[in-house]
């Protein structure tokens, strides 16, 4: 590299995080020997150590670097992969800690007697899970592929030096904060936004930072046009920002406490409960990930987008819709029932943008559709969007109030849920991490298109085990709640319906170990791809591996 | 208070009037601008951009 030019000097942003890490440093230490109750110590604690190690970090980077990377070298923009590597690692971390919880809770549903301590018990591993699968994986998924294809698509190194290390590092640490805290028992107890105020404020100046830095990259890009994938990466993160201050406005017992109290109360509450709760869905599960679907489809394809105007009406309508649908979550609820019935009606009419994505996904296979009988990575995401459309076909049906009065509550919902996030979510991030860390470790490819496949059949049995497992026990259990004898009483006690769950449960914990194993696997791979995989830059072309 | 008032029921009346024609309005104006025929080189290149290697 030929840098070193300029004199060294130290950042802003070097000396400015260096003050603030330290007076952070201070404040925790304080806050960990004063704090009113356990968990919020042991959370300042871990908040000190945190501070002084980025002090430590900080102050070694700057000792060891000499000038600071050049934007371009010899014309070609030097790309900023470090902060990608470490997002793509903590994303398989996570995936596979999350997935694990995942099968505990469903063994526990199964058995019970797996209940066995308080800090293991279904009610606080259930948001250790979703938080895990949802905000670590998918999140450190949606940050490594975000920062990776604005850079590509823009033809520009990311903006900021620290920054971008800030956004990745801060943002796993909030996520240990949260994860923790559910299981000590400090929780908001509001479904997908759990951590408490402190945990939420630290979020808050973390997703700041990576909105600044990606809007920054986007305004000194090279390409003229922001390609489409930048919209909904851009979409999902002020989205995801306006969400997350609009239901976290608490105020705290004491400033030295983990418990706080919601501005606002009872039917309030629950509607911007479920405002935040389905754009969460939206916006992050759906938009930040058809970003993804926009731009990894075409590249593993080697073909156009299908049809760049249908991706623009869609995103637009999308953007229109999506924000109207939360009142479906409070369906024969005390949320007046205008506001009910025009969440229903705004759930229905999303379908359309979301067929309109799936089509556009699908579609920009054609002329390359051979490809998905040799390519396991292409099968894996094309796979992943038509679960996109069944499962956004099935969301505006359970939407509409006679249905969703058979559906909700029971494990129909949850059977919903997982269909979209194991088969469109999950799938999409698989493939996205099979292209992406080739590409960002310089690998010619993956360690073994084979365990690929393996992976591939594997986790698509057990979404097949899961999904049709719920299916069946969501409409036996909504189906048991209703009936009635001749006399009008209810035929069947609570704990009736729920004996008749059990083999259901067992059969979707079988569904939930082998998409664990799945993961199991590409971890391997990945891991082997990354340690033993051919240079993109080595000239003898050897194949690595046998031909599928 | 009165002002508050007052200033709270132009807004709400404001919203409750024009919101729903507005947004049909930039919804589609922003339909003509994707379909429009002249953009239509624009877009096919666009669509090309993740494949273009440096």
């Amino acid at each position: 590299m030929n840098q070193a030019l300029t004199s060294k000097r130290i950042t802003l942003g070097e000396g400015g995080l260096t003050l603030v890490f330290t007076l952070t440093t201070v404040l925790c230490v304080y806050a960990a020997i004063f704090a009113k109750d356990a968990p919020f110590a042991f959370h300042a604690a871990l908040g000190a150590a945190f501070s002084a190690w980025a002090v430590f970090a900080i102050i070694t980077r700057y000792s060891r670097r000499t000038g600071l990377p050049p934007q371009e070298i010899n014309g070609v923009p030097n790309y900023n992969l470090g902060p990608i590597k470490f997002l793509s690692f903590m994303a398989m971390f996570w995936g596979i800690a999350g997935f694990t919880v995942g099968l505990y809770i469903a063994l526990e549903l199964a058995y019970p007697g797996l209940n066995v301590a308080q800090w293991v018990n279904f009610g606080r591993l259930r948001p250790l899970h979703t938080s895990a699968v949802v905000f670590a994986f998918g999140g450190n998924v949606l940050l490594a592929t975000s920062f990776y294809v604005v850079q590509r698509t823009t033809r520009a190194r990311i903006a900021g030096d620290l920054a971008p290390w800030f956004v990745a590092i801060g943002y796993n640490f909030f996520i240990v904060i949260a994860g923790t805290g559910y299981l000590l028992g400090v929780t908001q107890s509001k479904e997908y936004a759990e951590p408490e105020w402190y945990a939420d404020l630290w979020l808050t100046i973390v997703w700041v930072v990576y909105l600044l830095v990606f809007v920054a990259t986007l305004m000194k890009r090279k390409e003229p046009h922001i390609y489409v994938a930048n919209w909904f990466y851009l979409a999902f993160i002020l989205t995801i920002a306006v969400l997350h201050l609009g239901n976290n406005p608490t105020l705290p017992v004491s400033l030295l406490g983990s418990k706080s109290y919601i501005a606002w109360a009872g039917v309030q509450d629950a509607m911007f409960q479920w405002w935040y709760g389905h754009n969460a869905v939206g916006f992050f599960l759906t938009a930040g990930f058809l970003a993804i679907m926009y731009y990894f489809i075409p590249k593993r394809a080697e073909r156009p987008v299908y049809s760049y105007r249908l991706s623009i009406i869609h995103f637009w309508a999308l953007i229109f819709l999506y924000i109207w649908a939360g009142p479906h979550h409070l369906h024969y609820t005390a949320l007046p029932d205008w506001t009910q019935t025009l969440g229903m009606t705004f759930s229905i009419m999303l379908w359309m943008p979301s067929w309109g994505g799936m089509i556009n996904g699908l579609m920009t296979l054609s002329g390359a559709w051979d490809k998905l009988r040799t390519d396991p990575v292409l099968r894996m995401m094309v796979v992943s969007v038509a679960f996109y459309g069944m499962s956004t076909f099935e969301g505006p049906m359970m939407a509409i109030k006679a249905v969703n009065s058979l559906s909700h509550y029971t494990d129909w919902t949850v059977g919903h849920v997982h269909s979209g996030a194991l088969g469109w979510v999950g799938f999409v991030s698989f493939g996205a991490l099979y292209c992406l860390v080739p590409w960002v470790w310089g690998r010619k490819q993956l360690y073994s298109l084979r365990l690929v496949n393996w992976h591939f059949w594997i986790a698509t049995l057990g979404i097949v085990l899961y999904i049709s497992a719920m299916w069946v026990s969501g409409i036996l259990q909504g189906l048991m709640w209703r009936a009635y004898t001749s006399l009008g009483f209810l035929e069947y006690s609570f704990i009736e319906t729920v004996e008749a769950m059990h083999p259901f449960y067992a059969i979707r914990a079988a569904g939930g170990g082998l998409f664990l194993i799945g993961a199991l696997i590409m971890a391997y791979n990945l891991w082997m791809t990354v340690r033993v995989g051919e240079s993109s830059e080595a000239q003898p072309r050897v194949a690595l591996q046998a031909a599928e | 208070m009165k002002a508050i008032i007052s200033v709270e029921n132009f807004v709400s009346s404001f919203v409750t009037v024009w919101w729903t024609p507005l947004f049909m309005v930039i919804f589609f104006a922003i339909v003509a601008y994707a379909l429009w025929p002249k953009n239509k080189t624009a877009f096919d290149d666009a669509a090309r951009m993740p494949l273009r290697e440096d």
